[in-house]
């Protein structure tokens, strides 16, 4: 298969944050961040639990809708579109959930064929080709006739793949990955990932908190803290970074800016002792 | 201050939740052409649906065929009126027993069902997942069932009513000993079939409504965690039966009074 072509005119950068808030209530999630998906390239989004890198990926999905700023797909803007156009740019992306979320109720087959089947008119024996081929770029053709039940974690987040680039997207958004998965199929999927985009000229993003894996995949690495971007750029930049926080998250420390121990009375008073002098 | 703070976030959270069915409903109502267009999807949730409930449906009116039989043979005995068991066994089933006691137990059998289905499908992220394949997870999951629950429902209770007779007969006439000939001459010219069995219909056809619709937006607002499935699917029963009763009340009442 060879790569999608981009044209020297168009936007390189297929997907744009400008200046974007989100939260619940009054907890802030993204205080006014701004980044850019470069078009045919790996994005990596790092950064600790709950700072909000699934936001991220839900606000350029349009599932949520950003409180100020501007989320553009293809220079479109995400946030302003009705359901109809929506859901027009929805069929240009693909999205791996965390666990897959692969229809229990239909076997492996017919999960990878249920986009085909619901957007298009092709004829069934179309449809298995391509269902094939689509199983087979993740290595899953012979478990075809699998029910989710039947397959381990790492096999059905490759089937959520094969599922996710059924249509063809040019954007294919992966939520976390590589999570629960055992080294040899944490490999894989690393390895898929960058094949795929590759091979189909896919642009994608990468939400994910296995820094080897990552780092090793991808071309740029936003880490997001505190609702903002800590650092951005290639894999060696952030690792370079002086940034305290950057550093913690990169060596994996657990005292630092961001604390190990959640704030509250001190060991003195909870446990009734006097302070060592 | 705190207390006015919690009063109006509870009534502003009621108020959207309301709204919110009410949407819901309506949706489901419109995409009802659609839905039809591809019936298949509704045939396999009717099939779904209706062998959940079949056989308890089934049992339960024999039982309660039964007990009508022994019950009214009772009371119309003193009066010297037990020939017409038939009758009143078909009038209250037909009329009353078969939509109430069937969408009761339809409620509790195939309702909890949908809506451990639609909740774990939510917590399982299927839903999300269909959504951002660019597929309306309303028009695709929530229709068909909703729409299979308003067909299988008069089906069920139909079902309910005659297996409900011949259970009256097997006690009446088997049992008892009432005359066969007038246990059925009485209840072919007693039940009228506009103004009995036609009443029957209206009311499965309007608890079908209530009960799936409550299932689908109990499973569809189910918090997607273990413990918000499981309240969800019990607050399918709770609302769906008190529903079902309060309804019956009001149609019974408009239908006597036309």
């Amino acid at each position: 298969m060879t790569s999608r072509y981009f044209p020297p005119t168009a936007n390189s950068a297929l997907v744009e944050l400008r200046d974007v808030r989100f939260g619940y209530g009054e907890r802030v999630i993204l205080d006014g961040i701004t980044l850019t998906v470069p078009r045919g390239k790996v994005t990596a989004l790092m950064g600790a639990s709950g700072g909000g890198k699934t936001t991220v990926l839900r606000l350029i999905g349009g599932q949520y809708r950003a409180q100020a700023g501007q989320v553009l797909f293809d220079d479109q803007e995400v946030g302003a579109m009705q359901a109809g156009d929506l859901y027009a740019v929805r069929r240009r992306m693909g999205m791996l959930f965390q666990f897959g979320a692969l229809f229990t109720d239909l076997s492996v087959f017919d999960n990878v064929a249920f986009p085909l089947r619901e957007h298009t008119e092709l004829s069934e024996s179309m449809i298995r080709d391509i269902v094939l081929m689509k199983l087979q770029a993740v290595g899953l053709r012979g478990a075809r006739n699998l029910m989710p039940s039947e397959v381990s974690g790492g096999m059905a987040r490759r089937v959520a793949l094969a599922r996710a680039i059924a249509l063809d997207p040019e954007l294919v958004m992966y939520d976390e990955p590589f999570a629960g998965l055992d080294p040899i199929s944490l490999g894989t999927a690393a390895r898929l990932i960058r094949q795929l985009n590759d091979s189909l000229g896919l642009t994608s993003i990468v939400v994910s908190h296995d820094l080897d894996e990552t780092f090793h995949i991808a071309d740029q690495v936003i880490v997001l803290a505190n609702g903002k971007i800590a650092a951005q750029g290639t894999p060696d930049d952030v690792r370079s970074s002086r940034d305290p926080l950057v550093r913690q998250f990169v060596t994996a420390a657990p005292d630092g800016p961001v604390q190990f121990h959640y704030p509250g009375a001190s060991v003195e008073d909870d446990f009734g002792v006097e302070a060592r002098p | 201050m705190k207390f006015l703070e919690n009063l109006g976030f509870g009534l502003r959270s009621y108020l959207a939740g309301l709204g919110l069915g009410a949407r819901l409903f309506v949706r489901l109502v419109l995409l009802g052409r659609v839905t039809m267009r591809r019936f298949s999807l509704v045939r396999d949730q009717i099939h779904f649906l209706g062998n959940y409930s079949l056989a308890i449906i089934a049992v339960s009116g024999l039982f309660v065929g039964f007990v009508l039989s022994l019950q009214g043979y009772y009371t119309l005995q003193r009066y010297g009126s037990a020939d017409a068991l038939g009758l009143l066994v078909a009038l209250s089933l037909v009329r009353e027993l078969g939509p109430v006691v069937s969408a009761l137990l339809f409620a509790g059998r195939a309702g909890t069902s949908l809506t451990a289905e639609i909740g774990l499908m939510k917590a399982g992220e299927q839903l999300s997942a269909m959504d951002m394949m660019a597929v309306d997870p309303i028009k695709r999951i929530l229709a068909p069932r909703f729409w299979a629950g308003v067909i299988t429902l008069p089906l069920l209770s139909a079902v309910f009513s005659a297996v409900g007779v011949v259970g009256g007969w097997m006690v009446g006439v088997l049992l008892i000993g009432v005359d066969e000939g007038s246990f059925w001459s009485q209840m072919q010219g007693g039940v009228d079939v506009w103004s009995d069995v036609g009443n029957g219909v209206i009311k499965s056809v309007v608890f079908g409504i209530t009960v799936t619709f409550v299932a689908l937006l109990q499973g569809y607002e189910a918090q997607p965690t273990p413990e918000g499935v499981s309240r969800a699917t019990t607050r399918t029963v709770v609302v769906a039966s008190l529903a079902v009763l309060a309804l019956d009340f009001v149609l019974t009442a408009m239908m006597f009074s036309i």
